[in-house]
Parts: C-alpha cells; structure tokens; sequence
C-alpha cells in the first residue's frame, strides 16, 4: 500500500503563505480521489523562519512525511529553500524554484568577507542531480496578471505541470481556498504558472574587495572625559567606558573602520587608523616606515 | 473533509455536545479552540495560564457541562495542580484535557512526555494518531470521564495537531448542563475527605485497567511470529511506512496500558518491540510487567522520531537490512526564525544590550533577542521566571551589570505577578521592562485579559499593568513608546538608577496581530550611506546588504514591501540617509 504513496515538498520562508498553498494542494489531490496527509511545521518558523510542508497522497496513506529522496516535486517559494529542501525530491523528479530571494539579516554578518552567505541562483545544482526543473518568476508573472499576491497560485502551475491531477480538481481547490474576491486572478495566474517553463537566472553580482584586518584604534586618554559618546554608537560594540570612566577597547578586532566614534567625539580624543596590514603594505610600497 | 489534527480535537469536542472550552494559547495546541471560536453555541475562552483554564473547565463539569481545557505539554506544569487533585474530586459532566507535546521542540522550551503525568495523575489519557483519530478519541474521551467519573487526558503531539487528514463530520450530540450536586466529601479535599478519595481513585484505576483490556482503540495486524512491535501516537505510522506487513499492536489508551493484551502479543511473536516517541513510557511499563522488550535501545528517546529514524532502528536491530542513503542537500546560508520587521520589542533590547544589563528573559517572541546580533537576553527558562530569576540574580551579587528581567503582557499575566510582588517583598534593586503589545505574539496573535476583548470576539474590562504594578507597591513604573529610541534608552537606564525594583512598559503593539500594522516605507539615499552598519544592529529582516560599498563596506537597502515604517533604523542612522519612501 505504502509503495503507491506519493509526496511533494512545498518550501518558503514565514509569511509566504507555504502553508495556505499547501492546503489547495491537498484540496486538489482529494477532489482528485486520493486520500491525503498534510504536515507543515510552524509556531516559530512565522517569524522569518524556513517553513517545509509535506504532502502525501495515494490509495491509503500511513506515514504524513515525505520521506528524503522520494519527493515527485520540490516546490521552493525562494532561492535558498529549493536548496536547503532539494535531498527529499526522488531521482528525476522535479523542483519548481521561485527565483525571489530573501536573504536574512544573519547572512550579512561577516564583516571580514563584506560578502553575503546567500547562494548564487544556479541550475546546476539540479542538473547534476539529474532532476527535472523549473525557475519562475512568480512576483513578475502575478504582477502582469495585475496582483502580486497571486503569485502563490503560479507556482501551483507550475507544479500542476508535473503531476496528473486535472485541471478542474486544482481550479475548485484554489477558488474554495484563496480570499474571496481573488479567485480570478488566482486561476489566471495558476494557468500561466502551468505555462512558463523558463525563467532566466539574474546574473550574480560580484562581491566586493575583501576587508583587510581590523583597523587600529587609537584614544588619546588625556583628552577623554568618559562622556560615552563613542561606545554608544558603535556599531561592533568595541569600546567601552569603565568603571572609572576611562574609555576602553573591549573587542579591537570587531572594528570595521567606519570612524562614526572618530565623527562624533567632542574632544577628538579618538582616531581610526587604517587597517594593520593595510597600512604596512602601503608603506611597503612607498618606502616609508611605519610611525 | 481535511481537518488538521486540532481542528479534529475541536470537532470531536462540538460532536460530543462540549458547553465550554477554555486554554492558554501554546503551539501546537493553539487552534484547537481558535477553529471553534466563531460557534455561538459553545463558550469559547482563553484564560491568563493553564492552571485557571483548568480551575474553569473543572468548576464547568462539576456544574453539569462538558467542558474541554486545551494546553501544550508545558502548560500542563502550571495546570499541574488542578489536575492531581481532580483526579480524586473526579468530574461531574465530562472533562476533557486536550494537550499537545512537542517532541523535537519546534517551538517549546522543552520536550517533556505528558504521558508521565497521566501515570502521576492516575487519569487515563488517550493518544491519536492522525485526524480521524483525533475527533473518535475526543468524543470518547468524554464519555470515559463520565462513566469513569475522571478527567481524561487527549494526548497529541506537533506532528498529529498540524496534520491534516481526512475526517468524516458527524453531527452534534446536544447536552444541556445537568447542574450541580453538593457533595462536600467528593469536592471539599480536605484532609478528612482526600483520605476516602484516594482509595476512590486507585480502585477506578483497577476498573480503568479492566476496561482498557478489551477497548477497540487497541489494534492487532499482522500474521508475522518472529518479531511484533507495540506502538502509539505518530510512531505507528512510521512503523507502518517502514514495515507495511509487520505485526502490530497499536494502543489507542495509553495509560492504563491493556497489559494482559500487551502479554499476550508478546508470547506470540519471538522478538517484541516498542516503537514510541519521547519516554520509554510504555516500554518500561511493559518490562516492569515482567516482559522482555527492546525499544529505546533502536529508537531515540530525544526529538521527534520520523519513517528514517525507525527504518534505522530496525536495521541496527537486525530486522532491516541497510538502506541506500540519499545525497544530503549542499549546506546553505541559514534562516532562523527573527523579530519581525517593526517589532517593538527590538529598542528595549538594543538599549539592554548597550547598558551592559545581565537581562533574564522569558518566553515569547522576545526570547529571539538572544540572538545575534541583539544578543541581548541571557536566561529564558519557563513563564513569568524572568522576575524570580532577577530576584534572585541581583541578590546572588554575581551580575556583572545592571540586572533586568524582560517579559510579555500575556506572560506577565500568565505567571509574572507573583514574580513582581515578590521583587516589591524584597525591594529588589532590579528592573522589570514589561513588553506590551497588546496580544499573544508568538502563538499568532491571540487576546489576553489585558486587550478588552474576547476570544469570541465580545469586549470586556482590561486589566490596567500601570495600576497594577502600582498597586503591588512598585514605586518607580513608566511607559515608553519603544519607537522613540532615545526616550526608552532613557526610561530604562532611569529605571535601572531607581534603587528597589522599577517596571517601565513599552507600549507599541504587535505589527503582525490582531491588525497588521503598515506606515509608509523608509529608503536608503545611497549617496549618503557611509555603510557604518548601525542600522544592522537593530537585526531588522527588511535590512540588508546592498551590491554597493563605502570603503570597502557594505551599504545597505531597504525592502519596501516588508519595511513597516517604524522609523527605528532612521533614527539611528548617523548620516541621516535614511528617508521616507516618496509618493506613498
């Protein structure tokens, strides 16, 4: 019974409304006579967090997970999640990847590489795979349809176009479960999702020159009157002023260089020097020694 | 019809003719009463905590009507209490405890067995594991609290609440309340009275354990004699993925546990097997009957168990040979969960975090600024310890810094008033910031005594937290509109100057719940960023890096679509770069 068990992954991030697409899914494969099981996890995961639900279908369905490497369909409603969820899709199945990104605060935290965690947008990893694939640009295509908030039902298009569920069973699913008064514009974006097959990925754009080192600090304490100006505003949490009201530097490799501490210092008791290595190949190249 | 496994909870509780259902809000157990809010024919409501939602469907059965409390596993702690001891008072209508465990903490702070309490407890306790399941279970469970005169414990967990599968609907069952029956020596526990109840409750455990014997919610399959495997709740369904012909038995009731079936299962099988999530609860049960089985050896007692994890347990036990491994997806930048864009719970702790404050935290949506880069919060244990750990914190002299409990108006209402009164019985030198938003945020936004309104939707008197903390003898409270940086930076560090304990409460609400709050979008003049990362430290999701540099540093960019307009990156930006969104 379980081997005619069917699955498919639906991925995103909190707030894409994973879940309310999930529900037409299972809506659809019901109307089409199976019976369902649908499990999301969410709770935390609606702040900003990755959201993954399963969904299984068949003549009797036991187990509510999609086990890894047997999904048909990988559903990704962003860039990253078509990665994060891609073990579960089965040999030639397939991935239906919106090309939307949405990079989290957390990836734009190296302030050594001043280059985000986030991942190129690349089929390849797909390709070598050996998976079926399909890139949309489900904000675009609902945006010339006249609503963007339909993008969802693009990309159930798109993943009707791998399944063999009629059209009909997905149509009442999706007018039954979208907000009243979206229905038509959800069903017109649902047909062109089954329609687009190809997107073209953005190129990337480059990263920017790597940061060299910290930069050097340099307080001038016969100037300094402890007023915390400096450690207030400082963005990497550097400085400090202690017990005895003398500024102190409690973490020097976290500085960045952006001299706001240098800006705002009433008694210019404060300098940023370049960074160390900076600074020593300069004067390498100048023939100057090092102050 | 697709029904999740709370909303089959809830359907069950209509068709068994429940008159009053009552919780606190707690994932996964949340919509099980929001799914029948709307139903004028139920009284639906949330209470402050769990242990007065009990009081409140306990008070309702012994007044002849069926009442369901609905909790998380955690919940059950607070409404602890209550349950042992209505365990000897018994019910008058039937009483239903729906509680919802979550193994692999998804969002918990622990993943305790509530199995355990059912044992403690003396109560039965019922554990679907599916929808279908969970509406049969419900209506049961009422009429074995009324035939057992006990409350009865539905015991769910994530995997079986957000679920959904297939029920059939059926109708409803009216039962007008019966009314009350004095009888002081059955609801009056003292002493006295307790000593003729105890013996009450251990001899309906004996008819509890006879009837369990023969309960269709214990299921034999399968022919097979070289090994059989007992199992409940979720974990049957992965046995069932992993060894579709395997010979089961699946137990519907988990406490009592139907040992005379379990003992004779096991004399027809040459190997028996426990698959179950969490405890060894039914393992160690069945081996202290004297029987030999393996279990937990095979299958973790830590998160959720999954169709991989019992496939691997029985390949480890011989029974399975080894499976091919699928290709592991490629590492990929990482999304956890974050404070919302606009959350007003956001200045408080930047302020926090620049004071230095040693900051015991507690449960709620706020919880999240212990990470980077707020970073700010340094305990979180259970609901409203935030005070009492301040308490004592400051009285340990260990702080390094000024010593701040942070807390939610829900979960200050929930289990933080006594926590203050204590801090004012001790005139301890903290700072209590009471974060008030107006509703239960991390539960999706639910009402609380503090918002005036019902769950049901009617409006009522608000509790008044100024008056409050007044009126527990806080000499020094202040509220703060945490959108105004400067002004909470001062309020707090005020606070933490005022020697004897001082509340400032911050009173922006929720941008998500109960409305979405949306003002116009700010922009990055990307001329005038110097890319200095100040607004970065704010951890704003609608903030990110852009392709430009200064320096050799990231400038940044704002997304019009999730920017709330809360003004807080703008007010930080040293070089005034960031601007109004024109022309909206």
């Amino acid at each position: 019974m379980c081997s005619e068990t069917r699955g498919l992954v639906l991925a995103g991030v909190g707030g894409q409304g994973v879940v309310l697409a999930s529900m037409i899914v299972a809506d659809a494969l019901l109307r089409a006579g199976f019976d369902v099981k649908q499990s999301e996890v969410h709770g935390m995961a609606q702040r900003g967090g990755s959201v993954v639900s399963h969904i299984r279908w068949g003549p009797d369905v036991s187990s509510p997970l999609v086990p890894p490497g047997t999904a048909e369909v990988l559903a990704a409603f962003e860039w990253a999640e078509a990665i994060r969820w891609v073990e579960y899709v089965r040999e030639g199945g397939a991935v239906v990847a919106d090309i939307r990104t949405i990079v989290p605060p957390g990836a734009c935290s190296d302030r050594r590489s001043w280059s985000t965690l986030y991942p190129a947008i690349d089929e390849e990893l797909f390709v070598s795979r050996q998976l079926k694939s399909s890139l949309v640009d489900a904000t675009a295509t609902a945006s010339g349809l006249g609503n963007a908030r339909a993008a969802n039902s693009v990309i159930l298009g798109s993943i009707a176009a791998f399944l063999d569920i009629e059209t009909a069973h997905w149509e009442a699913a999706i007018e039954r479960l979208v907000p009243r008064g979206t229905e038509d514009v959800n069903l017109a974006a649902f047909r062109a999702g089954r329609e687009v097959t190809r997107t073209l990925p953005p190129r990337p754009s480059p990263a920017p020159e790597g940061f060299s080192g910290p930069h050097q600090i340099d307080i001038r304490h016969d100037w300094c009157k402890g007023c915390n100006i400096c450690s207030r505003v400082c963005p990497e949490y550097c400085l400090a002023v202690d017990i005895d009201d003398r500024l102190i530097v409690v973490d020097a490799d976290a500085c960045t260089g952006c001299r706001l501490c240098e800006i705002l210092c009433p008694d210019f008791a404060i300098s940023i020097g370049p960074p160390l290595e900076a600074a020593v190949a300069r004067s390498a190249a100048e023939g100057i020694g090092l102050r | 019809m697709l029904l999740s496994g709370n909303e089959a909870v809830a359907q069950g509780a209509v068709e068994a003719g429940v008159l009053l259902a009552v919780g606190y809000p707690g994932t996964p157990s949340t919509e099980i009463l929001e799914s029948i809010a709307a139903r004028p024919d139920i009284d639906v409501r949330w209470s402050p905590n769990e242990k007065v939602a009990f009081d409140v469907g306990l008070g309702a059965s012994l007044g002849g009507a069926r009442a369901l409390v609905t909790m998380k596993h955690v919940g059950l702690n607070v409404a602890a209490d209550t349950l042992m001891t209505s365990a000897y008072t018994g019910v008058g209508a039937g009483l239903v405890i729906a509680c919802a465990d979550d193994p692999g903490m998804h969002s918990s702070q622990n993943e305790q067995d509530t199995r355990a309490y059912a044992r403690m407890a003396g109560v039965p306790l019922l554990e679907p594991s599916n929808s279908a399941e969970a509406k049969e279970y419900t209506v049961l469970a009422f009429a074995i609290s009324e035939e057992f005169d006990t409350p009865v414990i539905v015991r769910t967990t994530t995997r079986v609440s957000h679920n959904r599968g297939v029920v059939e609907l059926g109708p409803r069952t009216e039962r007008p309340a019966t009314g009350f029956e004095r009888n002081p020596a059955k609801y009056v526990m003292v002493p006295g009275y307790a000593k003729t109840r105890r013996p009450a409750l251990l001899e309906r455990l004996k008819r509890l354990e006879a009837y369990v014997e023969t309960s269709p919610l214990t299921v034999e399959s399968g022919t097979a004699t070289d090994f059989g495997v007992v199992t409940c709740g979720i974990a049957h369904h992965y046995v069932q993925e992993v060894l579709a012909d395997a010979r089961t038995l699946k137990l519907g009731i988990n406490h009592p546990l139907p040992m005379e079936r379990i003992r004779a299962f096991a004399a027809s099988v040459d190997r028996l097997f426990v698959v179950e999530e969490l405890d060894p609860h039914v393992e160690m049960a069945v081996r202290a009957a004297g029987i030999e089985v393996e279990g937990k050896a095979f299958f973790s007692q830590v998160g959720e168990l999954s169709p991989e994890l019992v496939r691997r347990g029985f390949e480890i036990a011989g029974l399975l040979p080894p499976s091919a491994s699928v290709e592991p997806a490629p590492p990929t930048v990482k999304r956890p969960p974050l404070l919302c864009p606009g959350c007003p719970h956001t200045p408080p702790f930047l302020v926090l975090k620049r004071l230095g404050a040693v900051v015991t935290g507690d449960i709620g949506c706020y919880t999240l600024a212990a990470l980077e880069p707020l970073a700010s919060m340094d305990t979180c244990v259970a609901m409203g310890s935030s005070i009492g750990m301040a308490v004592g914190m400051a009285a340990s002299g260990g702080a390094q810094g000024p010593v701040v409990a942070t807390i939610g108006d829900s979960t200050f209402i929930h289990g933080g008033i006594q926590g203050l009164a204590e801090a004012v019985y001790s005139q301890a030198n903290i700072t209590v910031i009471i974060l008030d938003n107006g509703t239960v945020g991390m539960t999706g936004g639910q009402e609380h005594p503090g918002t005036g309104v019902t769950l049901q939707g009617s409006e009522t008197v608000a509790l008044d937290l100024v008056a409050l903390c007044e009126a527990l003898g806080v000499q020094d409270v202040k509220v703060v509109d945490p959108y105004d940086l400067a002004a909470t930076y001062s309020a707090i560090e005020n606070a933490i100057a005022h020697i004897g304990p001082s509340v400032v409460i911050t009173n922006r609400p929720c941008v998500e719940a109960p409305v979405k709050v949306r003002d116009t979008p700010f922009r990055v003049i990307a001329e005038a960023c110097t890319a200095c990362q100040s607004c970065m430290t704010l951890g704003c999701p609608s903030i990110v890096w852009s392709d430009e540099t200064h320096e050799g540093r990231r400038k940044v960019v704002i997304d019009p679509v999730t920017c709330t307009g809360c003004t807080l990156c703008a007010q930080i930006c040293p070089p005034a770069a960031i601007t109004l969104v024109e022309g909206r």
